[in-house]
């Protein structure tokens, strides 16, 4: 640490705002905040159609979207599957049909070839959830126990896989927070608010981005899926790097920017570790604009 | 995991030991996701799967619960189990004396299922197995008290082959007929109508339960008498002495 200033207390946006103005240091944040929202809205068009539909107040319900995160058609002729459920069934026992094995070859190929954890930071539902844990957490100063190591979600998605093969269920979705949710918002909820607020105390209390960062195993099946992934967050003006620790402040993942930001065990300024969850948070926050979102074979510097 | 050549002892006993930790947790969490689904997987009797849905076990490692069956069901009768409910999370079931199957001719929420959870196979509703209706309450059924309720009967889509009328002797009365609601298990798909349509309060007298439940099953060297004398064209054990039956063969009543 080369300059050391009175940075600490200080409010991770506060140099960025003064730097960008407000609209510069949350772009990435309210275009996150877009697509989640816009996301879910896709799903919700139908079912709050349907139930305009049967108060009179349309004519006909309008489906763009049916079905959850789980599966879906769009337009009647797209499918959607989430590749690690349909790996935990083949492993379960079950070989399913073409519309599923194509939905999910199509998911695959989209995470895998623009970005793995893309799926967490702008379409997953809890993201939200944890985002505002650990805003929360950080606003009242709350210092948590240490957290599980942050491999535990690798090892865990092992242990969904083998426990499907061994019980020939579908593991992870006994517990999944995430599909819970969105069914919850979409189907009708039941006791599916205790398990996100359960969540959501636990990356308040208990472990700082506990969940996503250290235990959600669908996030680790997404990292590992856009290992080779192009979209890359990569730090081309790190020679105006001041040392704020903003940026570390507000990763989710904070392990993966140093060695970018500081050449540790690396040349170029590319962030090409699988946790990077992409969602530019850190461009936000530099009042350096040390940050950019760019291509895994854009290796410049300026 | 990014590669250190030169990694120092003391990072690399704190790999080993973080390692060691984040696999003692996951197994820790694995088994408890293992047991804890176990008891999640328990299935209410009263929950009735979609038309097609393959055996209980192999449809929970089938659906994924996307409920693109309940959007496709045109009335309503499927829903998603919410947490909390005695059905596993997520999966798609109907309560017959609620919202009963009306079995669609074109039975759309089997080619709606993305993974054959429901059995693209079936597409003659007729050879749907959900369930299999019992009647149930023998005590409080009208057409067991000796009274032409018959609703059961008269609502079954399978009318006269899943559910008939047997013609019994009233033992009350002496001298009128029971006309008892039979269920055929080769007939009956289990799409609740009955069970929907009995006019008793509250609880229906017949009930579709899960076949499963519903039914025993022969043991392997039983043999019906008077089936294997069709099949052998006459008796097995040869002639047999005629005896004489007193008291009925004057035509007196004793």
């Amino acid at each position: 640490m080369s300059s050391p200033r009175s940075v600490a207390g200080r409010k991770p946006t506060a140099a960025a705002r003064e730097t960008k103005g407000w609209l510069g240091a949350n772009r990435f944040l309210l275009l996150r905040r877009a697509s989640q929202l816009g996301f879910l809205g896709l799903f919700l068009i139908g079912p709050i159609s349907l139930w305009l539909a049967r108060n009179g107040r349309l004519e006909q319900a309008w489906w763009p979207v049916k079905g959850n995160l789980a599966s879906s058609v769009t337009l009647d002729t797209l499918p959607l599957t989430d590749p690690y459920m349909l790996l935990q069934g083949l492993l379960a026992g079950h070989l399913p049909e073409t519309a599923a094995l194509t939905g999910a070859l199509i998911v695959l190929l989209f995470y895998g070839l623009i970005g793995g954890r893309l799926y967490c930071a702008w379409f997953c539902p809890i993201n939200p959830v944890t985002d505002a844990a650990g805003w929360l957490r950080r606003t009242l100063k709350i210092k948590t126990s240490p957290t599980p190591p942050e491999s535990l979600r690798r090892w865990l998605l092992l242990a969904t896989l083998l426990v499907s093969l061994i019980t020939g269920g579908i593991a992870w979705e006994w517990v999944n927070p995430i599909s819970m949710l969105h069914r919850a918002l979409i189907f009708g909820a039941g006791a599916a608010w205790g398990v996100v607020a359960a969540v959501f105390l636990y990356d308040l209390l208990f472990a700082a981005r506990g969940w996503c960062g250290h235990v959600c195993p669908v996030g680790a099946f997404y990292g590992l899926l856009g290992k080779f992934a192009l979209l890359r967050v990569a730090a081309p003006r790190r020679r105006a790097c001041d040392d704020c620790m903003d940026c570390f402040k507000v990763c989710p993942e904070p392990q993966v920017i140093r060695p970018a930001l500081k050449a540790a065990g690396q040349d170029h300024p590319l962030i090409l570790s699988s946790d990077c969850t992409t969602c530019g948070r850190c461009v936000d926050v530099c009042s350096q604009d040390v940050f950019r979102l760019t291509t895994r074979f854009n290796r410049s510097e300026s | 995991m990014t590669d250190k050549p030169d990694m120092p002892a003391n990072s690399r006993r704190r790999f080993l030991q973080q390692s060691a930790a984040a696999i003692g947790g996951a197994c820790v969490l694995g088994l408890g996701v293992g047991l804890y689904g176990n008891q999640a997987n328990a299935l209410a009797p009263t929950a009735l799967r979609p038309p097609g849905a393959l055996a209980e076990e192999d449809f929970l490692a089938a659906c994924v619960r996307c409920g693109l069956c309940v959007r496709a069901c045109p009335y309503d009768t499927l829903k998603l189990a919410t947490l909390g409910e005695p059905v596993p999370t997520g999966t798609p079931f109907f309560t017959a004396r609620d919202v009963p199957c009306e079995m669609c001719e074109d039975i759309p929420c089997v080619p709606a299922c993305p993974t054959g959870a429901l059995d693209h196979a079936l597409t003659d509703i007729n050879e749907a197995r959900m369930g299999l209706a019992v009647l149930i309450d023998q005590e409080q059924c009208l057409n067991y008290l000796g009274l032409r309720c018959d609703v059961c009967y008269r609502v079954c889509p399978v009318i006269d082959e899943a559910i008939t009328l047997e013609r019994y002797h009233n033992p009350r009365s002496d001298r009128h007929a029971l006309l008892l609601p039979t269920v055929h298990s080769e007939h009956c798909t289990g799409c609740g109508k009955c069970e929907q349509a009995c006019v008793l309060p509250d609880a229906s007298a017949i009930k579709v339960l899960p076949r499963p439940l519903a039914q025993a099953k022969a043991a392997d060297h039983y043999r019906k008498g008077w089936e294997e004398k069709d099949k052998a064209g006459g008796s097995l054990i040869g002639d047999q002495i005629q005896l004489p039956v007193r008291g009925l063969d004057t035509g007196e009543a004793p």
